[in-house]
C-alpha cells in the first residue's frame, strides 16, 4: 500500500483505525501485496460530502470508494452497491488524427564477421571472381535499420560420384553428369548459382573409399578448369574427411575455398591448422544443438581459425521435418551475435537440400499434385525460412529452388526499391477478375 | 524482449475465492493457465458479476497481448487471430496460428461458388497426427453491385460455417452485406483514408472486426488506427499492403517487420493488431506462366507467415500450393519449449512378421517420423522408440538418455523379444558404442550397428542385414 503524499510504502500490521485516518487525506491509493486480517469492516462516505466537494476531489473520493470496495471484497464483506455511473459519451472523432510512425530502430553491440570466398590472383589465389557473405549489423532484412551488406548466396551441389537423386533434379543436369567442369559451368552460367559445392562423395569409406590424395588431384583439376570460387564437401566420415581436407588444403592453398564441414567428432586442431595455414574457409557443422554450435565455433577459433574464415551451420531440418528448430536456432544465433557473443558473430550456412527429406517433396501421390512442382517448392521454402532467420549461404540442389531463393535474396537485399509503391495498384486484388 | 506475465500478476485481478467453477483447484492455477492461453476468462463466471467489474477490466488490460486477439466469425469454426506476445518464437511461443483464407467473388456462378466454398471448408491434410485445414472464405466484390454482393454473402453463410472476410471499399456495398450476414461477425475489409468514418460506423453498428488499410504508408495506417480507437473500435486488423511486383516485396517485408516490432518491443498500442497479408495479390500481375505464379503465391505466403502475418488471403486451391504453407504453419506454430515427442513403445511398420527387421531409436517426433519413413521404404519392420524425453537421438546418446539399459528395458517391456525369430536388433549408428553392452544383456542376440543417417536404412537392410541373416 502506498500513500502518495507521505510515501508510505509498507503498512504491514496496520490497524483499521489508522487506515481510516490515512484514507481521509489520501489522493491516490494503490495496493501491493496486501493482506488484511479483520472480522468486521465498515466504511462510509456520505453522499452530502460528495456533493460538496470539487470535481477533482470527487474523482479522488471515487477512487477511494473503489479501493474500499476492493478491500471489502478481499475481506469477503458485501458493500451496498451504488448504481454505476452511465458510460461516458465517447466523442466520435470527425477528423483524422495525424501521427507519424517512427521506425523501431535499435542499437546492437555486435556485428557479424565478413567471410570472403575465393581469392583472385592479386590475393594469392587464381579465381576470377570472389564472393563476400556476412557483415550484418542488424537482424535479417531489417531494412529500416541497416541495408543488407552482402546478399546471401546460393551454392548448387555437384558430386564427384552421383548419389541417388530425385529424377526431377537429374533431368536438369542431363548430359553433364559425367563431366564435372561442364556441370559446374551449367550451374553458374545457366542456373545462376553464385558458386557450387563439389561433394567428394566417392571418398566415403563405405562407398568407394577414394584415397585422399586422389580426391585432392580431382579438386586440383577443377581449380584449373574453372575460375569461380567453390566449396569442397567431404563424405561425412570424420576421420576420412580430415585426411581429405588436409590434402585438399595443400592443392587449394591461398584460394579461399570453403571446406564443408568440420564436426565436433573431428580432430579440430588439425582442421584448424589446414584452414588457417592455407588461407581457406571452413563450415562448422553442429547437430541442432546450440551448445554444440558454441563449442565447435569456439574450439575452431581457439585453434586459430579467424572469424573471417568461419561459417556456422546448425543443421537444417527440412520443411515439415524439424525446420522450426533450425529456424529458431538461426534466429537465436544471429541475435546472440548482434548482442555481442563473438562465437555467434559468424555467417550462417543452411542446407536447403534437406527439404528433400520430406516425402511431400518427392513421393508420387496424385492427390498432392505433381511432384515436379512440390519438390523445388519444398526446397525453396526450406531455404527461405533459413533466409528470414539469418542464413547467408545456401546449399541447394534443384535449379528452380535455387533461382527462387537467389531472386528473393536479391529483392530483400536491395538497399532501395526501384518501384514507387504508389504506382502499384495493390488494392486491385479486391476487384480483379480471376 | 516480450513482457512475460507471472501468475501473481494475473491472480490479483481474479476473485480469489477459489470457488472451483472454472474446473481448476484454485484461482492461482487458473491464473497460470490464463497466461498460457489454455483457458479463457469466460471460464470464470464470478468475474462477470457486477462486484468484480473493476477486476475484470484490470484483468483484461493485464492479459491484453501487445498484438490484440481478434475473433472473426461465430460458432465452432470461428477463428481468433493475433494474440502475439513476442517477435521471435523462441522467446516464448507464437499463439494463434496464421489463419488462411481462400478467395471467391460475387460474379462467380452459384454452382462454381458453392463448389469452391465446400472445397475450402472440407479441405484437410493429415500430418503427424494433426489435421491441417483452411480457415476462412474471402468474398471479393467484383460486380460493384450491393445486391449481388449481399446475396453472395448470404449464399455463403447459408452453406458454410467458415468465417468470412467481406471485401469492398464502398460503404454502401459493405452495409448491404452486413445487413445480410453481419450477425456472422465477418471481418470487414477495409477502412482507408477516404472511407474510414463510414466504415467506423459500420463496424460499430454491426459489431464486426474491421481491417484498416493504408497501402505503403505506415504513418497513415497508424493515424487511422488511432482515430478508429478513439471512435471506440478495438477489433482491428492491419493491411499495410502486400506488394509482390519487382523488388517491392522487400518493402512489404520491411513494413510487416516494423509494425510487429513496434507493437511488441515498443509497445505501440495504436498498431498493436493482427497483420493481414495477401499472397493472392500475385495474380494482379502474374508471372510468365501459371505454375510460376502459383509457386510465387505459395512461397510468398510462407515468407509472410514467418514475417508475422496473422491472416493470409490466398487464391490457389491446388494441394501442392497449399501444402508448404500448411506445413510451414504446423512447424513454426509449435511450442518451442516443448520437444515434440511420440509415445515411447513398439510401432509396427507395414505389418511386420517374426522375420522382419527390428530397429530401436528415440522418441523425438522428428526421429520417429524420419526413421519410420525409412523403415517403410526398406520394406517395413518393428520399431521400438525408447523414451528420450523427446530429445533428438544424437543429443540423447551424448546426454545418456539413450543407453543400453534403456534399450534392453524397452525391448522387454514391449514384448518384442518374444515376437521375432531372428534374434537381432539394429541400433542407430550414433549409438554404436552401446552395441557391446547391449549384446551382453541380450545374451544370444546379435546387435547390428545401423547407419548414422536414417535415410541409409533401406540400403543397410538390403546390403548388410539381409545378407548376414541369410548366412545365419
Amino acid at each position: 500500500m502506498a500513500h502518495e503524499n507521505e510515501g508510505i510504502s509498507s503498512m504491514r500490521g496496520i490497524g483499521v483505525p489508522e487506515l481510516l485516518k490515512l484514507l481521509k487525506k489520501v489522493k491516490k491509493l494503490s495496493f501491493e501485496d496486501v493482506e488484511i486480517v479483520a472480522e468486521e469492516f465498515a466504511f462510509e462516505l456520505t453522499p452530502i460530502v460528495l456533493q460538496a466537494v470539487s470535481p477533482e476531489t470527487q474523482k479522488t473520493l471515487n477512487q477511494v470508494k473503489e479501493r474500499v470496495a476492493e478491500l471489502a471484497s478481499l475481506l469477503g464483506i458485501t458493500v451496498p452497491q451504488v448504481a454505476p455511473p452511465p458510460p461516458p459519451v465517447v466523442e466520435k472523432p470527425l477528423e483524422l488524427e495525424k501521427v507519424t510512425f517512427e521506425p523501431p530502430v535499435f542499437t546492437y553491440t555486435g556485428e557479424i564477421a565478413e567471410v570472403q570466398i575465393g581469392a583472385t590472383g592479386k590475393e594469392g589465389g587464381t579465381r576470377k571472381k570472389t564472393i563476400k557473405i556476412g557483415g550484418e549489423k542488424c537482424p535479417p532484412f531489417y531494412r529500416f535499420e541497416h541495408p543488407t551488406p552482402n546478399r546471401p548466396v546460393v551454392a548448387l551441389d555437384v558430386f564427384d560420384l552421383l548419389p541417388p537423386l530425385p529424377k526431377t533434379i537429374k533431368e536438369y543436369y542431363k548430359g553433364v553428369l559425367d563431366d564435372h567442369v561442364a556441370w559446374i559451368n551449367k550451374c553458374i552460367e545457366e542456373y545462376g548459382s553464385d558458386l557450387v559445392t563439389v561433394h567428394l562423395v566417392s571418398t566415403d569409406p563405405s562407398i568407394k573409399n577414394t584415397p585422399a590424395p586422389e580426391a585432392a588431384k580431382f579438386i586440383d583439376k577443377i581449380l584449373d578448369a574453372v575460375d569461380v570460387p567453390f566449396m569442397v564437401g567431404g563424405s561425412g566420415d570424420p576421420n576420412k574427411d580430415l585426411e581429405v581436407f588436409s590434402e585438399v588444403a595443400q592443392v587449394a592453398k591461398g584460394e579461399k575455398l570453403v571446406l564443408a564441414s568440420a564436426t565436433i567428432d573431428m580432430d579440430l586442431e588439425k582442421v584448424a591448422k589446414a584452414v588457417s595455414e592455407n588461407n581457406l574457409n571452413v563450415i562448422a557443422l553442429a547437430f541442432l544443438d546450440i551448445n554444440q554450435v558454441k563449442e565447435l565455433n569456439s574450439k575452431l577459433m581457439d585453434f586459430g581459425v579467424s572469424k573471417n574464415q568461419l561459417i556456422t551451420d546448425p543443421s537444417t531440418g527440412g520443411l515439415g521435418y524439424g525446420l522450426e528448430y533450425t529456424f529458431s536456432m538461426m534466429e537465436r544465433m544471429r541475435l546472440a551475435g548482434l548482442m555481442g557473443d563473438p562465437v555467434m558473430q559468424i555467417p550462417i550456412s543452411c542446407a536447403a537440400t534437406n527439404g528433400w527429406a520430406a516425402r511431400e517433396a518427392w513421393m508420387k501421390v496424385d492427390e498432392w499434385g505433381p511432384r515436379e512442382y512440390r519438390g523445388p517448392l519444398w526446397e525453396a521454402v526450406t531455404g527461405l525460412l533459413g533466409l528470414f532467420a539469418g542464413a547467408d549461404l545456401f546449399m541447394m540442389m534443384h535449379p528452380l529452388a535455387a533461382k527462387i531463393l537467389k531472386k528473393t535474396s536479391e529483392i530483400l537485399s536491395k538497399h532501395k526499391i526501384k518501384e514507387d509503391l504508389k504506382e502499384i495498384p495493390y488494392e486491385n486484388w479486391v476487384t480483379m477478375k480471376i | 524482449m516480450p513482457k512475460i506475465l507471472r501468475p501473481l500478476d494475473v491472480y490479483k485481478h481474479l476473485p480469489g475465492t477459489n470457488c472451483g467453477k472454472c474446473g481448476e483447484i484454485n484461482c492461482m492455477a487458473f491464473a497460470a493457465k490464463l497466461i498460457e492461453r489454455q483457458v479463457s476468462i469466460e471460464q470464470c463466471p464470478p468475474l462477470f458479476e457486477p462486484q468484480y467489474k473493476a477486476k475484470l477490466e484490470a484483468l483484461m488490460e493485464t492479459l491484453r497481448p501487445p498484438v490484440k486477439e481478434v475473433k472473426i466469425g461465430v460458432g465452432d469454426r470461428a477463428v481468433t487471430v493475433g494474440g502475439k506476445v513476442c517477435v521471435y518464437r523462441h522467446e516464448l511461443t507464437w499463439y494463434y496460428p496464421t489463419a488462411i483464407a481462400i478467395d471467391v467473388h460475387d460474379e462467380m456462378g452459384e454452382d462454381e461458388l458453392l463448389k469452391r466454398v465446400k472445397q475450402v471448408e472440407s479441405f484437410v491434410f493429415e500430418r503427424i497426427g494433426m489435421k491441417l485445414t483452411l480457415d476462412m472464405i474471402t468474398l471479393r466484390c467484383v460486380s460493384g453491385n450491393p445486391d449481388k454482393f449481399a446475396k453472395t454473402a448470404s449464399l455463403i453463410a447459408a452453406n458454410s460455417q467458415l468465417p468470412m472476410i467481406l471485401c469492398s471499399f464502398d460503404p454502401n456495398i459493405m452495409e448491404e452485406a452486413l445487413i445480410a450476414v453481419g450477425d456472422k461477425k465477418p471481418l470487414i475489409y477495409a477502412a482507408n483514408e477516404k472511407n474510414w468514418k463510414d466504415f467506423a460506423k459500420l463496424a460499430s453498428k454491426y459489431q464486426c472486426p474491421l481491417t484498416v488499410s493504408a497501402f505503403g504508408d505506415i504513418s497513415m495506417l497508424k493515424s487511422l488506427c488511432r482515430s478508429l480507437r478513439k471512435y471506440g473500435l478495438d477489433d482491428l486488423v492491419l493491411d499495410p499492403g502486400t506488394y509482390t511486383v519487382g523488388d517491392s516485396f522487400g518493402e512489404t517485408v520491411n513494413m510487416f517487420t516494423m509494425l510487429r516490432r513496434s507493437a511488441i518491443e515498443k509497445e505501440d498500442v495504436d498498431i498493436g493488431y493482427p497483420l493481414l497479408g495477401v499472397p493472392a495479390a500475385v495474380w494482379i500481375s502474374p508471372e510468365e506462366d501459371e505454375v510460376s505464379t502459383k509457386m510465387k503465391e505459395s512461397y510468398l505466403a510462407c515468407s509472410l507467415m514467418v514475417r508475422y502475418a496473422d491472416i493470409l488471403i490466398m487464391h490457389s486451391l491446388d494441394v501442392w500450393v497449399l501444402l508448404p504453407v500448411l506445413v510451414c504453419r504446423q512447424n513454426v506454430y509449435t511450442d518451442p519449449r516443448v520437444p515434440l515427442a511420440v509415445k515411447a513403445g513398439l510401432y509396427e511398420v507395414k505389418e511386420p512378421t517374426e522375420d522382419s527387421p527390428l530397429f530401436v531409436t528415440g522418441n523425438s517426433a522428428l526421429t520417429y517420423f524420419l526413421v519410420r519413413n525409412d523403415v517403410e521404404t526398406a520394406g517395413g519392420g518393428w520399431l521400438v522408440c525408447v523414451d528420450t524425453g523427446g530429445i533428438s537421438l544424437q543429443s540423447s546418446v551424448a546426454g545418456k538418455r539413450f543407453t543400453a539399459d534403456m534399450i534392453y528395458e524397452a525391448m522387454k517391456e514391449t514384448g518384442i523379444i518374444d515376437k521375432i525369430r531372428h534374434k537381432s536388433v539394429i541400433i542407430p549408428g550414433y549409438a554404436a558404442r552401446l552395441s557391446g553392452e547391449l549384446e551382453d544383456m541380450l545374451k544370444d542376440w546379435r546387435v547390428f550397428v545401423g547407419p548414422r543417417e536414417s535415410s541409409d536404412i533401406p540400403k543397410f537392410v538390403g546390403s548388410v542385414w539381409k545378407k548376414e541373416m541369410g548366412k545365419a
